[in-house]
């Protein structure tokens, strides 16, 4: 009898807590109608769109047609080459930044990594524009270039491709040195001691001994940048002056201009794929947490 | 100097001498990261419409221009309410989802984390023309609400992730002491828990604000006629001729963007008590 009613009593507990687990996981549901109404269903759509041909019936004409016109091709071409570029100019210009950081002493590297954050919060439109006015015909590079007796006549910076990739790189460097000097101030510096206590030259220990170490960190800040730069907008459709076609920026002509949603939806499914995959990859490496604060665009 | 110069930098015995081609590339490379924006400032006082460096003779006429202006005063004004709203909206929503997820041990929990996280990985121009399908089907497409909703989508990861990392480092026993003297669930998070997780709490407000203030792509498709945001309207005055007014525009907003960064900073630097 009494044994019944101790069952009955930690049901009745079991039951409690199970309700209270819920009803503190309903805290979570006004944040989680937002992202399904505004983002996973809109998505969803797209989804389904992009199968729909334009006689209304299910085909694959939209995926069709990314493989068989030589413009979308193209623009997918552009892309990776210009997400590539991008991303190898980080590497060669941010490695070395995020390593002078990593050995400097905290105090000092703290104030120095300013310069990394300041960019990284700035508008993105404002450091487009700064570009914009810097590099053109009359700007302050060439005025300042031919000053100098660099070159004599103004060059052209901006409105191709050389004005995009380095407002790109600008952008994009934070994103990389970021992560990297994360990583890199984690390396355990007694494994380069001991590598030349046991004769190891300071350039070998690097090569042999820091750089494998800082190998992880790189590859998932490389990523992260590489990236950011397949969904980039603002930034090529200013600087580029049409001259460089980006896939989002032809998802949105698709729509703006020819009201296609069939083509738009299914160049946005791949490029919400090719993201998923890259930053699944990434997210093996790095927390994506640490990530926070991306402001990509 | 010399002495320095011969000195050991690193564990490895390498002289600084041997590392000042690294310190002069990496002196070059943060000047870099820095000028091209800050060098938009003296530019904007030029009283010449090529925007000269230095300027040859100063002027407040960009300015004047600006805040003469009524297309782009009432831009502004979009933005800040948008910002404001959007504030408004992600951070309590999100310090709901944050708690709600840390305390509550069920099985979806990590899943639920992930979808609230998800707006941040999905590239912009998705969620833009995602939500512009939804926002004509449901015809609030350029309205101040749909901004608003739109942008809070954006803001709430950066809340979720400022907020529950806080949370981690507190400990929930204060707030069962609180109950078990007697305090309602709600009145002990009021009380005991948020009090010590407002620094978070603020810099994730600060934040929230910043993420639509500056947001381009989402507004380009959402935001439109009396409610274009400002950002909307520099980005067309961009793609069609350099106008200098831009530049004034956009020192207001380096000087708006760092005080409230720093203003974060110093929140998030001042450690929760917990």
């Amino acid at each position: 009898m009494s044994g019944t009613a101790v069952e009955t009593h930690e049901d009745g507990l079991r039951h409690d807590a199970r309700r209270e687990r819920w009803a503190l996981f309903g805290l979570s549901s006004p944040a989680l109608i937002l992202v399904l109404v505004i983002l996973i269903i809109p998505v969803g759509w797209l989804f389904y769109l992009s199968f729909i041909g334009a006689d209304g019936q299910f085909s694959l004409e939209n995926y069709q047609r990314m493989v068989d016109r030589k413009s979308y091709r193209r623009i997918f071409e552009t892309t990776f080459q210009v997400s590539l570029i991008t991303t190898g100019l980080c590497i060669l210009i941010g490695y070395p930044l995020a390593y002078f950081l990593s050995q400097l002493p905290n105090r000092i590297a703290g104030l120095c990594l300013i310069t990394v954050l300041l960019p990284f919060w700035t508008s993105l439109l404002v450091r487009t524009y700064a570009w914009l006015v810097l590099l053109q015909k009359r700007g302050l590079v060439n005025t300042w270039a031919m000053d100098l007796g660099l070159w004599d006549e103004p060059i052209k910076m901006v409105h191709n491709l050389t004005g995009t990739l380095i407002g790109m790189v600008h952008i994009m460097l934070p994103f990389l040195v970021l992560p990297l000097y994360g990583s890199m101030r984690a390396i355990n510096r007694d494994y380069l001691k001991a590598a030349s206590n046991l004769g190891a030259s300071p350039t070998r220990a690097f090569w042999t001994v820091f750089f494998p170490l800082s190998g992880p960190g790189l590859f998932a800040g490389s990523l992260i940048v590489f990236v950011l730069c397949l969904g980039f907008y603002v930034t090529p459709a200013v600087l580029g002056g049409g001259k460089v076609i980006m896939v989002s920026m032809k998802i949105a002509s698709n729509i703006e201009l020819f009201v296609n949603w069939g083509a738009a939806s299914a160049m946005g499914v791949v490029l919400l794929l090719l993201t998923m995959l890259i930053l699944w990859v990434a997210s093996r490496f790095l927390r994506l947490e640490q990530l926070a604060g991306s402001g990509h665009g | 100097m010399i002495h320095w110069l011969n000195s050991p930098a690193s564990e490895t015995q390498i002289t600084h001498a041997r590392r000042l081609w690294l310190y002069a590339l990496s002196i070059v490379i943060m000047l870099l990261l820095v000028a091209p924006t800050l060098i938009v400032i003296p530019m904007s006082f030029s009283d010449s419409q090529y925007l000269e460096f230095p300027p040859e003779t100063w002027s407040l006429r960009w300015y004047r221009h600006y805040f003469g202006s009524p297309e782009w005063m009432a831009a502004t004004a979009t933005s800040l309410k948008a910002a404001f709203l959007t504030m408004l909206v992600a951070t309590p929503i999100g310090v709901l989802a944050a708690y709600g997820l840390h305390t509550s041990s069920i099985r979806y929990g990590r899943l639920a984390l992930a979808l609230l996280i998800t707006p941040m990985m999905v590239p912009l121009i998705l969620v833009a023309v995602g939500a512009f399908y939804v926002y004509v089907k449901l015809k609030i497409q350029y309205t101040l609400l749909g901004l608003v909703m739109a942008h809070s989508l954006l803001a709430l990861p950066l809340v979720v992730l400022v907020v529950g990392s806080a949370l981690k480092s507190f400990d929930l026993n204060q707030e069962l002491a609180a109950r078990s003297l007697g305090a309602p669930r709600w009145k002990a998070f009021v009380t005991v828990t948020l009090p010590q997780i407002r620094f978070a709490v603020t810099t994730s407000a600060l934040l929230a604000f910043l993420t639509s203030f500056d947001e381009v792509v989402v507004a380009m498709f959402v935001s439109g006629g009396d409610n274009a945001t400002l950002t909307r309207n520099m980005f067309n005055a961009l793609r069609d001729q350099i106008d200098p007014t831009i530049a004034s525009i956009s020192t207001i907003m380096i000087i708006v963007t760092t005080v409230l960064m720093v203003l974060a900073l110093t929140f998030g630097k001042a450690k929760d008590p917990g």
